[in-house]
């Protein structure tokens, strides 16, 4: 079966690949693109580790094919800061010791990224329910949810 | 060394800085084992068996080979013959022979040009099986008429007339059983299962390795233990270890599922196959959950006499436990010896039995032997308890092992933490919190024994005056941080001035495993006394500089300064003067230090949990959790809390939800995350944390370890608490709402 040329937006940089019709989102970017921040936990849609926006929208990158990407934009972990200064969810995350080995951790950062874009003020049990489709084994998430509370309370302002 | 000795006011030691590899894994430039390629790298797929036990009467590749793409196609026939003991085990674990002997075992492995490719060219290699009988549940495997799953394999230790399927016996004790009993004044006798659980890192096992006709190979994995898979790869293989140079990844996750091999050989002979081409081989999930290491199911009797007033006068054990199809899978014996290590008792017996069955080959699984063995015990006792009107905790403080007590495994304890850490818990303002309807609150103490083990680590001092620190033990949870904190505060210079490496194997001699709750442990004790070999160095350089004896010159604050009465004579000479001009004053400077570690420092904690139980559904929600456990001396505290946050929450996974499913057929029903459902966020509160600090005379920072004592509290501590909301005692794992819920009716009806 012939590969599909595909012409998106990733991170901000026009990109183009060939996909294969089976391959995944995440198979493209990490395999086309070399975008290895991406992780891919389980292929189906239940770790989060593979999380990523596309056009906006909070995605499993395993349960998107690649070919879909044509003509629309992909922001992955590794677009999360790209100046000199690290986004207030990636400092919070070291400040707090809110990762430990470290694989779920750029799923989990693009999507509390998405949650505070909606929700700047979430409460506790809000990103506890939002984060509930990324999965931690090494945390027990009690950091995890104080860095995500500690970065939307300095992106507010508030310290 | 009394714990006063210790020196308490450290300037790092105990303070929380950034880990220095966070940065990288915030960013997504942390590389794991899936995240690298190579030149004319190749791509590997593994077709396995979907029966849980059945003869391989014929493997027929050939449709796969006439793909084009498909470079290799390797099967049992690979590999050489002739291994036993564990190296056997390891091999015919990697791919089977002439049976497979659970469902996801490995029978045949493909490298082609594409990942698609090669799981296209898998599906079309031919297998024909003969299914067998099969046998899944641990009690079921002992019956006399379960299917044999190996015929000899029986170690000597085994009794005459049990089932072929019981592989290995033990059993160990002290004191006279029957006066014990006889002086209780109430004896009880309960029985207990645990389902097999996996250990769920996030990351599937990767590895990228090269292999060429002459044996020589390397290989990019994710592991625990790079060294390892070296033996591990070399043994299956037939090829000499030091002709194997092994790169470990950053790690997602093990948790003692990643010191051992899965299918790492595969990609070496697909390599060697392939005319030596990379060859890259990464897990789906479903064949983590199939294929690697889960821990054992067990099965438990236990037997406890105490007096009216809490004191326990006996206490006897009888496990049994499945860890697969291969002896010394299962960690019986260290759930014998962990079942009673809590309490000092004056007679106890253990019996314990390794028993085969159709299963994937049991792995570590943090505190491996002690959760289950926790939740037999520390059930039984809490049940105790109610029925003579105690509070569980105090008993349990009654009973507690302390220095100088003679364990229920053995050996006499040296300086330990559990009296501490009980008492820790019942000061916790977690137990004034009042309760409310179907609410309960359990409580449960654990151990672990911590390990030292093999540890090799070279340190070199720079031409600046910053540090290279190499270790051997893979950073799975902030150990860079931990290592590196102990070897600044030891030169006595800036953290920010320390690298920590975690090398490949041709750097180092041989290194155990990041496993036992060692790293900080061993490789931290092994950092410091590189790192004194390296100030005794530099003290020799500035004396000869000085023109002074070198006991005359002591290191103080990163420098060295004249001491006694040279003292003032010259100005102090920093680790940078002295990096600076090393080249011309007797060449570079360095230390290292080789140690199978010994002080080892036994790890106990105590548990406290709420819950409410939901009487129309069975669903128990967590509402509070605490965790008090002795670290000896945290490091760096907040990664200590980690340890104990996310080893809590494996056991509340454990006892509340997760669980192997087997259908008749001997399939595993659940390979998915959705269906092999862990913890989520949603489902827990913070998780409160206190740090015990007595410290371990046996490290010269007073580290313990504190990786796994966590996860053996959470299952009976879950039991205690649901027992108290509801009154139903439930005494097998998982207590998923179906269960929890009929077991209510069963009260309510009883």
């Amino acid at each position: 079966m012939s590969k599909i040329h595909v012409s998106t937006t990733v991170n901000g940089d026009a990109v183009e690949f060939l996909a294969d019709p089976r391959d995944t989102l995440l198979d493209c970017l990490r395999d086309q693109l070399g975008l290895t921040g991406t992780k891919e936990g389980c292929g189906t849609g239940d770790c989060g580790a593979c999380s990523v926006q596309l056009d906006g929208v909070l995605v499993c990158s395993c349960l998107v094919l690649g070919a879909e990407a044509e003509g629309k934009t992909v922001a992955t972990v590794e677009g999360l800061s790209t100046g000199p200064d690290l986004h207030p969810l990636q400092r919070k995350f070291i400040e707090h010791a809110a990762l430990q080995c470290g694989f779920c951790t750029p799923g989990i950062l693009v999507a509390a990224n998405a949650l505070l874009a909606q929700n700047p003020d979430p409460t506790e049990t809000e990103v506890r329910y939002w984060l509930a489709g990324n999965l931690c084994r090494c945390t027990g998430y009690d950091k995890i949810i104080r860095a995500v509370m500690d970065a939307g309370a300095e992106m507010r302002g508030v310290n | 060394m009394p714990k006063d000795d210790l020196k308490t006011a450290y300037r790092l030691v105990g303070t929380r800085p950034n880990r220095p590899d966070g940065l990288d894994k915030v960013t997504g430039r942390a590389r794991y084992g899936a995240d690298i390629s190579a030149p004319g790298m190749l791509h590997a797929a593994v077709v396995r068996s979907p029966h849980a036990h059945a003869r391989i009467v014929r493997i027929d590749a050939s449709k796969a080979l006439a793909l084009d793409g498909v470079k290799a196609v390797i099967t049992r026939a690979d590999f050489p013959t002739g291994l036993t003991g564990d190296d056997w085990n390891l091999q015919e674990n990697t791919l089977a022979g002439d049976v497979a002997l659970y469902d996801g075992h490995a029978v045949a492995a493909v490298a082609a040009t594409s990942k698609l490719l090669a799981q296209d060219a898998a599906r079309l290699v031919e297998v024909e099986y003969e299914v067998l009988p099969h046998v899944i549940d641990v009690d079921a495997a002992m019956q006399p008429d379960a299917p044999i799953i190996r015929a000899g394999t029986a170690d000597h230790s085994v009794p005459e007339g049990m089932h072929p399927n019981v592989v290995k016996y033990i059993e160990f004790g002290h004191g006279d059983m029957d006066a014990g009993f006889a002086a209780a004044d109430l004896v009880r006798a309960q029985s207990y299962k645990t389902e097999a659980t996996h250990q769920g890192y996030i990351e599937p096992h990767a590895c990228l390795g090269q292999m060429g006709e002459d044996g020589k190979g390397e290989m990019w994995v994710c592991t625990q233990g790079q060294w390892y898979i070296r033996r591990m790869c070399s043994a299956v293989l037939g090829t000499e270890a030091s002709q194997l140079r092994v790169t470990p990844s950053e790690i997602g996750g093990g948790f003692g599922g990643k010191t051992t091999i899965f299918m790492e050989p595969l990609a070496l002979a697909l390599s060697r196959k392939a005319g030596g081409r990379p060859v890259k081989l990464v897990m789906s999930r479903a064949e983590v959950l199939r294929a690697t290491g889960p821990t054992a199911s067990a099965s438990m009797d236990v037997k406890m006499g105490m007096k009216a007033d809490g004191t326990i006068t006996a206490a006897s054990v009888n496990f049994r436990m499945q860890g697969g199809a291969f002896i010394g899978s299962s960690p019986v014996g260290e759930a014998l010896s962990c079942a009673l290590a809590c309490y000092t008792v004056p007679a106890v017996f253990h019996q314990g039995y390794e028993v085969l069955a159709n299963r994937p080959k049991a792995a570590a699984y943090r505190a491996p032997g002690s959760p289950m063995a926790a939740f037999a015990v520390e059930s039984l006792l809490d049940e105790m308890c109610v029925e003579l009107g105690l509070d569980a905790l105090v008993v349990r403080l009654k009973n507690a092992a302390r220095e100088g007590a003679k364990a229920s495994y053995g050996p006499t304890y040296n300086r330990i933490g559990l009296v501490e850490s009980l008492e820790a818990a019942m000061a916790h303002a977690n137990l004034k919190v009042p309760l409310g309807p179907n609410q309960g609150r359990g409580s449960a103490a654990g151990f672990w024994f911590n390990h030292g083990g093999e540890t090799s680590v070279s340190l070199a001092i720079g031409e600046d005056g910053t540090v290279t620190v190499s270790v051997g033990t893979p950073d799975v949870g902030g150990s860079r941080a931990s290592l590196g904190m102990m070897t600044a505060e030891t030169l006595g210079i800036a953290y920010e001035s320390v690298r920590v490496n975690i090398v490949e194997t041709g750097a180092l001699g041989v290194n155990e495993p990041t496993h036992g709750s060692r790293a900080t442990f061993a490789s931290g004790l092994a950092a410091v006394e590189a790192a004194k070999q390296a100030i005794a160095q530099m003290c020799a350089r500035a004396a000869a500089e000085w023109g002074i004896d070198a006991e005359a010159v002591e290191w103080l604050d990163g420098a060295a300064v004249p001491a006694g009465p040279n003292a003032g004579k010259f100005p102090p000479m920093s680790i940078a003067e002295i990096g600076a001009k090393m080249g011309s004053t007797g060449g570079p400077i360095s230390g290292h230090h080789e140690v199978t570690a010994g002080g080892v420092g036994a790890s106990f904690g105590a548990h406290v949990v709420d819950v409410e139980v939901d009487p129309e559904t069975g669903r128990t929600t967590v509402l509070r959790y605490l965790v008090v456990q002795d670290a000896g001396r945290a490091i760096h505290p907040a990664y200590v809390e980690g340890q104990y946050q996310g080893g809590a929450v494996q056991g509340i996974g454990w006892a509340l939800n997760e669980e192997y499913v087997y259908g008749a057929d001997g399939r595993l029903q659940n390979t998915v995350f959705l269906d092999y459902r862990i913890p989520v966020a949603s489902d827990l509160p913070m998780i409160d944390t206190v740090i015990v600090e007595v410290p371990n005379p046996g490290h010269p920072y007073g580290v313990r370890g504190v990786g796994e004592t966590g996860i053996t509290p959470p299952l009976p501590a879950l039991a205690n608490a649901i027992a108290a909301a509801t009154g139903a005692r439930l005494r097998s794992l998982p207590m998923s709402p179906p269960k929890v819920l009929a077991a209510i009716k069963a009260k309510a009806h009883g």
